[in-house]
């Protein structure tokens, strides 16, 4: 893809229905939105507003029942599940809130899972020290710490040198203090290597750090609040 | 709904079993085929045995037959004043050469006499359709069923027989099963041939015309007292009846269809007691594997089950439940496949074995012992589960197991993994995590490939010794057996007859063979030197030269007598001048039918102390001219037998593909599923246990195809790694079985063809490849959204 005008994302009239009948669910009730490339994203909203969903029919992970998304130029509601792999498999990092790593493969190995398949993938260590790790590369899931983990999970994500970055409640589970070192990883790959990076979090505190904050609420983006300065994550606190 | 009667607890139970419904299904399977098997060859084996003394009680199948030359009838009598001889009745046999309409070559037969007022009363008949001779007719015979509905004889359908040398045209009145040709074989073959072996039944005076034998008998049959000695009353019969020329007594085991049944019943027997317990043990196997990994996935809720205060005993009762329903899914299985087999093989038999009745019935402590077998299957496969659930601390139960430590790899592992990919290092690491459930998986898969080999392989022994037997040993055409031991000038008509290309005579004399205790009546084949169609085979099956002098013996009849090469062994002959003497055992050959025992024809007459006599010769002839061979045979007054090489053999070839047949494609059937059983069961736990690992590797962008790798790869490495073990498995099992089937009918030799091993590896590998594709499935319809919702 060459560098051209079309935003990093956009979706047009997004509904997603889950169940049927009696036990329909709306997650998603008609979302329009917009994300220039290079942004830092976060998105907040109480739970069960649809957060989640957005951002995995965004990452490809999932098809809303109707509207559109785009990714620069192509269509990806078009794409069968061939092309969504390929798609993610490409451009796409994610970073979940349980870290999901496997447990089998070291730190390293654990990135060269993803850079083995990607096509400009940075090698392992280099995206192993990005997120300050370094020290540990060669040691299993089971032997670091939960921050620790996390960062490796960054690590993996963004090796591929991804056009995306989505972190579904990256720090959930962790204290404030290795959280904002999380955010750190995050923050460095979207300046330094000009990722678009959506992140959901319950912690309106981490707002502060974003270029964009969606606010959501039942299934819908109820405002978008633009920050022209935003801050470092390790002036946040909470 | 009824679901919402239960308790909590059972609904969890019914839903639980739902979402394994696949994996239930292929353990109940398995525990199936044990009980099945245990059953179709447990009940057969009861049913055969109740059905034959059944038999031989009501229609008084004889313990002893004692045939003679010529005797007076008078002797009945003294026959009958024996000690220990309930009751004795005389009879004229004799064999017969039989010409049916539209059957080309001769048929061998026998014909045996009818009393002439009432049945016999010892031996006696079935008859199936129309009547019994008339008195006053001579030519009206009873014949045996398997042979008339070969050749599809009816009452008042003609026949032609070669009785004493004269062609009598003979009209069947009947047709009938007799208790003595349960299994109806020609002396001297392997398997029956319905076709070409026949037997009748004449009218007394008309056969004792026939045969020159007015006012005489050739056989006694006697029924004995119980608990008498047998081998006192052979002595006995043979002192008395020697001088009528005894050719030697003998009793039901040498009976040749009883002693085919008896062999029946020992294989059944064998199957039995091995085939049932590999199925168990499999079964054991997979329900510890299945239900041990089960309860480590629910460790939580057993957890929360006991914080809300349920007992420990409830808890285990529950999954002993889920445990028990498995169980009883699969001994109904078994029981439905055990009556379903047993009836088939039954009514197999029954085409096989003439018996009046056949049932499959298995007595109720077979069932109740196959049911208690599969429960200790189950408490054995499952206990240490149960405990673990007993055990199991509510505290520790719902904190969340950790990551699982994968840091403690091999060296050898560790070496090797710079030069593989991320996705095998995965496989290794795992294998290497748990390696006693890769070596379970691995000798379950191991196990059917074994079970497999283990029936298939007797297929390959059988093609192979009827291949040394016709091929290599008995290398003739055609054997023709005169009525009376002939002049060797014999040999030069014969050779004469119409495509005969070689013939060489042969002698056979009755003999008592004894060393020391051991006693077996039997008779010396006398052969010419450099004898080139009966040849003789050492243990390597090298052609080996008969021995001028002394006496050479089949390694089973050497086995029977207990005796060695070079040790003398007591010969008395039961025939001409009944001479007593030692004969020094000059060698032990390889035969894998009968028991045998040889002589130089020469040495052989001067021991007889007769000139040169023969008993028949072997035939070696031209394909093209059999024919006219068998017309002219057929028309020879001085034949009494004639036996085809080439029938022989496809009857046999016909009789392995139906039966054997049968067989082996069962137990693929079965291996099969055991291979599935396993393959997939530990597919889809693996899965379950490692579906969030998977999924994150799919959202990676890893393709289905790589994230199937992963799991399909660990099985396709364990079922690579599990054929050669299954190979020795298999050999072990064949070896195991050819020590139990060797008889003194059959001696399976231990042969495994490559193609047997390549058949049992491909069933293996096309089984794995299934389980593997219907796990793929699965893989590819993982939830992605949903494994990331929750924790570890
Ligand atoms: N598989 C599903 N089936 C039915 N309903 C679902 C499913 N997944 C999500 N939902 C519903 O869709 C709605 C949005 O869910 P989503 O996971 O996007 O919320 P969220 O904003 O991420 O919440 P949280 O902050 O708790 O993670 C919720 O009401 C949820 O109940
Ligand atoms: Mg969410």
């Amino acid at each position: 893809m060459e560098k051209n005008e079309h935003p990093a994302f956009r979706a047009e009239g997004l509904t997603k229905l889950y169940g049927s009948g009696e036990s329909r669910v709306y997650a998603l009730r008609g979302v329009d939105l917009e994300v220039p490339r290079g942004e830092m994203v976060v998105l907040l909203g109480p739970s069960g507003s649809g957060k989640s969903t957005l951002l995995n029919i965004l990452g490809g992970l999932d098809s809303p029942t109707e509207g559109r998304v785009y990714f620069d130029s192509w269509e990806l509601t078009a794409f069968d599940d061939e092309h969504l792999t390929r798609f993610r498999r490409e451009y796409v990092g994610f970073v979940f809130q349980f870290y999901n790593l496997i447990p089998s493969l070291t730190a390293r190995e654990n990135v060269a899972l993803v850079t083995e398949i990607a096509e400009e993938p940075m090698t392992p260590e280099r995206a192993l020290e990005l997120v300050g790790l370094g020290k540990r590369m060669d040691h299993f899931p089971a032997q670091l710490s939960g921050g620790e983990q996390q960062r490796v999970a960054i690590a993996r994500a963004i090796a591929k040198q991804p056009r995306v970055l989505f972190c579904d409640e990256p720090t959930g589970a962790l204290d404030s203090k290795t959280g904002i070192v999380v955010l750190e990883a995050i923050a460095r790959v979207n300046h330094e290597l000009g990722t678009t990076a959506m992140v959901i979090t319950h912690n309106a505190a981490i707002a502060a750090m974003a270029d964009r904050v969606l606010h959501m609420a039942d299934g819908q983006i109820q405002q978008t609040e633009l920050n022209s300065h935003p801050c470092d994550p390790h002036e946040l606190s909470w | 709904m009824l679901i919402e009667l239960l308790k909590p607890l059972d609904r969890k139970l019914l839903r639980d079993l739902w979402a394994i419904k696949g994996q239930a299904l292929a353990i109940a399977v398995v525990i199936g085929c044990g009980v099945g098997m245990y059953i179709m060859s447990k009940g057969m084996l009861i049913s055969l045995a109740e059905t034959r003394a059944a038999y031989y009680e009501r229609y008084r199948f004889a313990d002893v037959w004692a045939p003679v030359k010529r005797a007076p009838n008078a002797l009945l009598e003294q026959i009958t004043e024996l000690p220990d001889v309930r009751r004795a009745e005389t009879r004229i046999r004799a064999g017969v050469i039989l010409d049916v309409e539209g059957a080309a070559a001769p048929i061998t037969g026998e014909i045996q006499s009818l009393p002439k007022i009432a049945r016999p009363h010892i031996n006696d008949i079935v008859l199936r359709r129309g009547r019994y001779p008339d008195p006053i007719h001579e030519e009206e015979v009873l014949a045996l069923d398997a042979f008339a509905e070969a050749h599809g004889l009816e009452p008042g359908n003609h026949l032609y027989g070669i009785l004493n040398g004269t062609k009598k045209k003979l009209t069947i009145t009947g047709i009938v099963q007799s208790p003595e040709y349960v299994y109806a074989i020609s002396p001297g073959e392997i398997v029956p041939d319905k076709k070409r072996f026949g037997v009748l039944w004449m009218n007394r005076e008309a056969l004792a015309n026939a045969f020159d034998l007015d006012g005489a008998f050739n056989e006694a049959v006697i029924l004995t007292s119980a608990g008498s000695s047998e081998e006192a009353l052979l002595e006995r019969l043979d002192q008395l009846l020697k001088r009528y020329g005894a050719t030697g007594a003998y009793g039901r085991s040498q009976q040749i269809s009883d002693q085919f049944l008896t062999n029946e019943i020992k294989q059944l027997e064998t199957i039995g007691r091995l085939l049932p317990p590999i199925f168990l043990l499999v079964a054991t196997f997979l329900l510890n594997v299945v239900v041990g990994r089960l309860i480590d996935t629910e460790r939580e809720q057993i957890g929360l089950l006991k914080a809300f205060g349920y007992r420990d005993r409830a808890v285990a009762l529950h999954y002993l439940k889920m445990i028990g329903a498995i169980t009883l899914i699969g001994i109904v299985i078994g029981i439905i496949l055990g009556l379903w087999l047993g009836q088939g093989l039954a009514r197999m038999y029954q085409d096989y074995f003439k018996f009046p009745f056949l049932l499959f019935r298995a007595p109720a402590d077979v069932y109740l012992l196959s049911i208690g077998f599969s429960l200790i299957v189950a408490a054995v496969g499952t206990s240490s589960s149960v405990v673990k659930v007993m055990r199991l601390e509510p505290a520790v139960a719902m904190v969340p197991p950790p990551p699982p430590d994968y840091s403690r790899s091999a060296r050898w592992l560790e070496m090797l993994a710079p030069w593989i990919d991320q996705p095998s290092r995965m496989i290794l690491r795992h294998l290497y995590r748990w390696p006693k459930r890769a070596a379970m998986t691995c000798i379950g898969i191991a196990m059917s490939m074994g079970l497999l080999i283990g029936s298939s392989f007797s297929m390959d022994a059988m093609l192979y010794m009827v291949d040394i037997s016709f091929n290599v040993i008995d290398r003739q055409d055609v054997t023709v057996n005169f009525v009376e031991p002939r002049n060797l000038r014999a040999v030069q008509d014969v050779l004469h007859a119409p495509g005969v290309l070689a013939a060489e005579p042969f002698r056979a004399v009755p003999v008592v063979l004894r060393n020391g205790q051991r006693t077996r009546r039997e008779a010396i084949i006398g052969l010419v030197p450099g004898a080139d169609l009966g040849r003789l085979v050492d243990t390597d099956l090298q052609p080996v030269p008969l021995p001028r002098h002394g006496i050479v013996l089949s390694d089973k009849l050497a086995e029977l007598l207990a005796i060695r090469a070079g040790e003398p062994l007591r010969v008395e002959i039961r025939t001409g001048r009944r001479p007593e003497l030692d004969v020094t055992v000059a060698g032990i050959v390889k035969t894998f039918m009968g028991t045998q025992a040889y002589m130089d024809l020469r040495s052989l007459n001067r021991l007889l102390k007769e000139d040169i006599a023969i008993s028949g010769t072997y035939l070696l002839v031209d394909p093209d001219l059999t024919d006219a061979l068998y017309t002219e045979l057929k028309g020879t007054p001085v034949v009494a037998g004639v036996s085809l090489q080439e029938q022989a053999q496809n009857a046999f070839y016909e009789t392995l593909q139906e039966s054997l047949g049968t067989f082996v494609f069962f137990n693929t059937l079965f291996a099969g599923l055991i291979a599935v059983g396993v393959v997939y069961n530990s597919a889809r736990i693996s899965l379950s246990e490692r579906g969030r690992e998977l999924a994150s590797l799919r959202v990676l962008g890893l393709t289905r195809g790589e994230v199937s790798y992963i799991l399909l790869g660990e099985l396709a490495l364990l079922t690579l790694a599990a054929l050669p073990l299954g190979a020795l498995l298999g050999y072990l099992l064949a070896w195991t079985l050819v020590q139990s089937f060797d008889t003194e009918l059959f001696r399976i030799p231990l042969v495994v063809s490559s193609s047997t091993y390549g058949y049992a590896a491909l069933v293996v590998v096309l089984a794995a490849v299934a389980s593997g594709l219907l796990v793929r499935r699965r893989i590819d319809r993982l939830d992605l959204i949903a494994v990331l919702k929750t924790r570890e």
